[in-house]
């Protein structure tokens, strides 16, 4: 565990922390993030958050006020040592910023962009908790320091333990694999990942639009990992291409399954099977992962003047916001709770306002109409009220008698939820599945599964996450991987 | 990248590929599909797997031109690379010792029907294989078929070969001499459609292998959704195999021509360039 009194007690930090009276820190407001014009994003596929110049990203950082007792850390799922890396980019030193965050994150580009961040660290900080006013934009800072390291040249490849020989493998590329593997690497393995697609990154690469998260990114932080050694396997289904068994004959020691909530879920109502209506999954995949919208690629996708995304989480708003860039002339938020139940980052609710998205919030889809080629052509609704709360403790909806309505719909993008991907739990006999859940069952303290050589983690075990919780479990289950195979001599 | 080591038309637009892919050549059984992608720019389709060897490390594809990306594939030669081969994917096909099983091969289905119609003779069933076409040149793989059969039937609509007539004369001709015990139809979806209205009349069980529109073929994305029994299944990683007489077919059908005008402007484009 991080000494953080004794760190803060420092040198370098006391003379920081004295350099500027605590009274002037807290009068700084909050910085905004610099955005591309949202008329003007609307047609383009660039990032929409521009990131802070370092102008800026120094202000934000005499903010923050090096906490006695910090709590944004208790916040992180990965512990990334915040006032550590805040107060580096205070002093000037952001390579040393962007190496702290690495000491426990491997993604910080990436979780600079897509984590939480205000349910997590920025929740628990000071200004919050005590003042009252804007947390230190502690995700902002993240993204600037790994932005800065990325784009020096300079970054850095973690230093890895000698070899020990002994392979091991990551199933399924996404965020929980690559942090698992950058570990594993770290310690000294000899680490495999293999990937069912033809690209790497999962859901990093075919689910979060190039708009959210450039693609450079995530290949800039791949080839880190391949710098440490990580080998990548592309086109490879395990559990099908190749059994675990067979890995084990070629003297794999452990494995960690990470293979995603590649199901996706529908809503069995009438209509659904009609053609324009896809899942999420679907239609993410052939934008991202496919490049369907552009001309020299062969993959198609209904682009659709009214399109209607049901569903209140991110990836209904990416798939909305997609749908806005591919000419949408309506791109339409269909949800069957009120806004503040939407589980969607508020920052990509905002955004997607701004884009001018509509929101039809307390609304539900129960039939789809389809023209007489079986395409989409309307949408009847039903209108919801919020009655009791349910087990999740928000108030579930109710639907309100006789408030049905049709909408012209010509492209519906589901996003309702996933479930866990059944090919390896399948091909894995004995293995530990929820019977309801189809997830993997894991030891929470070290996500080993009830076979001692498999591990899992992210998706397939939380049917349905977030990046750093995935990330959070790729590095608990390299801890316990490593524990494992140590007892295991 | 996987090699190309064979390649054979076996008419104007049918065409053998003999790739290199050793570990599905190893994992795949019948019934299995692989998903292609043929260059970085192109989709991803979902092929059956015709044959493998194991030695040679291969797989066998047959692929009838209708598209842009069946045309590229038809165009890549001997020692080129496909980008990306993935598989195998589906269930296999449930093997066993039902008695006597009817075959059906409609056109290019007939490719994915000859690992089925081996599997099942090797099991100890009579087989009786029925391949249909529309005329004697799209009749494939039939001495292959032969090997395997106690019996082959050859229907094709202009009776340029065998008999005249689609794929049901022929089916009903054998259901009307004998017990048939389990029928198999594969080819295209309109023929699965009608060999599964002709054993439903009759209480044949009957299996038929979709062969649906797809992107990961993983179970990822739900293109390939159909009902079948009222419920709604991914042909991926429920199939491809189903019970006939549960599928909705007309379902199916319109779901396969989903991108029918996108299809056909890209076919357009695709032919100005060659």
């Amino acid at each position: 565990m991080t000494d953080y009194k004794k760190e803060r007690e420092e040198e370098w930090r006391v003379t920081l922390r004295k350099s500027m009276p605590a009274k002037d820190r807290t009068n700084i407001e909050r910085v905004e993030m610099p955005m591309q014009d949202a008329v003007e994003r609307r047609s383009n596929n660039k990032e929409v958050n521009l990131g802070l110049t370092e102008e800026m990203a120094l202000q934000e950082s005499r903010r923050c006020l090096d906490c006695a007792n910090p709590q944004c850390v208790t916040g992180c799922p990965v512990g990334v040592n915040i006032p550590k890396f805040i107060k580096k980019i205070e002093g000037k030193d952001y390579l040393g910023a962007a190496a702290t965050i690495k000491e426990t994150s491997t993604l910080p580009a990436v979780c600079g962009r897509v984590c939480p961040q205000e349910k997590q660290c920025e929740a628990k900080c000071f200004y919050v908790e005590k003042l009252k006013k804007k947390a230190v934009a502690i995700g902002y800072l993240e993204r600037f320091a790994a932005d800065y390291e990325r784009e020096s040249g300079k970054m850095a490849v973690p230093e890895v333990e000698k070899p020990n020989g002994i392979k091991v493998a990551a199933i399924g590329s996404g965020p929980a694999s690559l942090a698992w593997a950058a570990d594993m690497a770290r310690k000294g393995y000899d680490v495999t990942v293999y990937e069912a697609l033809h690209e790497i990154g999962g859901v990093l690469k075919y689910g979060i639009p190039e708009f959210r998260l450039p693609k450079k990114i995530v290949d800039a932080e791949i080839s880190n990992l391949e710098k440490m050694g990580v080998k990548f396997v592309t086109n490879t289904i395990i559990g099908r291409t190749i059994s675990i068994e067979t890995l084990r004959e070629r003297g794999f020691k452990a494995f960690f399954i990470a293979a995603g909530a590649g199901l996706p879920r529908f809503m069995n109502i009438p209509g659904e099977n009609s053609n324009g209506i896809f899942s999420s999954n679907e239609y993410l995949t052939r934008v991202n992962l496919m490049h369907a919208a552009d001309p020299e690629y062969d993959t198609p996708v209904i682009k659709g003047k009214n399109v209607m995304v049901v569903g209140g989480g991110n990836t209904a708003m990416d798939s909305v916001r997609t749908a806005k860039r591919l000419g949408a002339e309506r791109a339409m938020i269909v949800y069957r709770r009120s806004e503040a139940e939407m589980p969607a980052r508020l920052e990509e609710v905002h955004h997607a306002k701004q884009e001018g998205v509509e929101f039809f919030t307390l609304n539900n889809p129960v039939e789809y109409l389809a023209d007489e080629k079986g395409l989409v052509k309307q949408t009847r609704l039903q209108k919801m009220e919020l009655g009791e709360p349910d087990a999740s403790g928000r108030r579930s909806p109710v639907p309100v008698e006789g408030s049905e309505y049709t909408l012209d719909t010509d492209a519906v993008v589901v996003a309702v939820g996933v479930s866990p991907n059944p090919i390896i739990t399948s091909a894995i006999e004995g293995l530990d599945v929820d019977p309801k859940r189809r997830t993997i069952i894991v030891n929470p303290e070290n996500n080993q599964s009830n076979i001692p050589d498999i591990f899992a983690g992210g998706d397939i075990v939380r049917g349905g996450a977030t990046v750093i919780l995935a990330m959070g479990d790729g590095r608990k289950a390299a801890a316990g991987c490593d524990e494992w195979i140590k007892s295991q001599k | 990248m996987n090699k190309i080591v064979e390649k054979e038309f076996f008419s104007e637009n049918v065409v053998k590929i003999v790739v290199e892919a050793p570990e599905i050549a190893l994992s795949r059984k019948p019934g299995n599909f692989v998903i292609v992608r043929l260059d970085d720019k192109g989709e991803r389709i979902p092929l059956t797997i015709s044959a493998a060897d194991t030695d040679k490390g291969t797989i066998t594809l047959v692929v009838q031109r209708i598209g842009v990306s069946s045309y590229k594939l038809a165009a890549m030669n001997v020692g080129d690379y496909i980008h990306d081969v993935v598989g195998p994917l589906g269930h296999p096909t449930h093997i066993y010792k039902a008695g006597t099983v009817l075959a059906c091969g409609g056109g290019v289905g007939v490719a994915p029907l000859l690992p089925i119609v081996k599997a099942f003779k090797e099991a100890g069933n009579r087989v009786v294989s029925v391949l249909a076409a529309r005329n004697k040149d799209l009749i494939i793989l039939e001495d292959e078929i032969r090997k395997y059969s106690d019996e082959v039937i050859i229907m094709t609509d202009d009776g340029s070969y065998g008999k005249k007539g689609v794929v049901t004369v022929g089916m009903e001709e054998v259901i009307a001499r004998e017990k048939v015990d389990l029928a198999i139809a594969i080819g295209p979806a309109i023929m699965m459609k009608f060999c599964s209205l002709t054993t439903l009349k009759y209480q044949i069980p009957t299996v038929v292998s979709l062969n649906t529109i797809m992107v990961d073929g993983t179970g990822m994305c739900g293109a390939c959704r159909v009902k079948v029994d009222g419920k709604t299944r991914f042909v991926c990683v429920d199939g491809p195999e189903f019970d006939a007489h549960k599928v909705d077919f007309n379902e199916m059908l319109q779901r396969m021509g989903c991108y029918k005008e996108q299809e056909k402007e890209a076919f357009e484009r695709y032919k100005q360039t060659i």
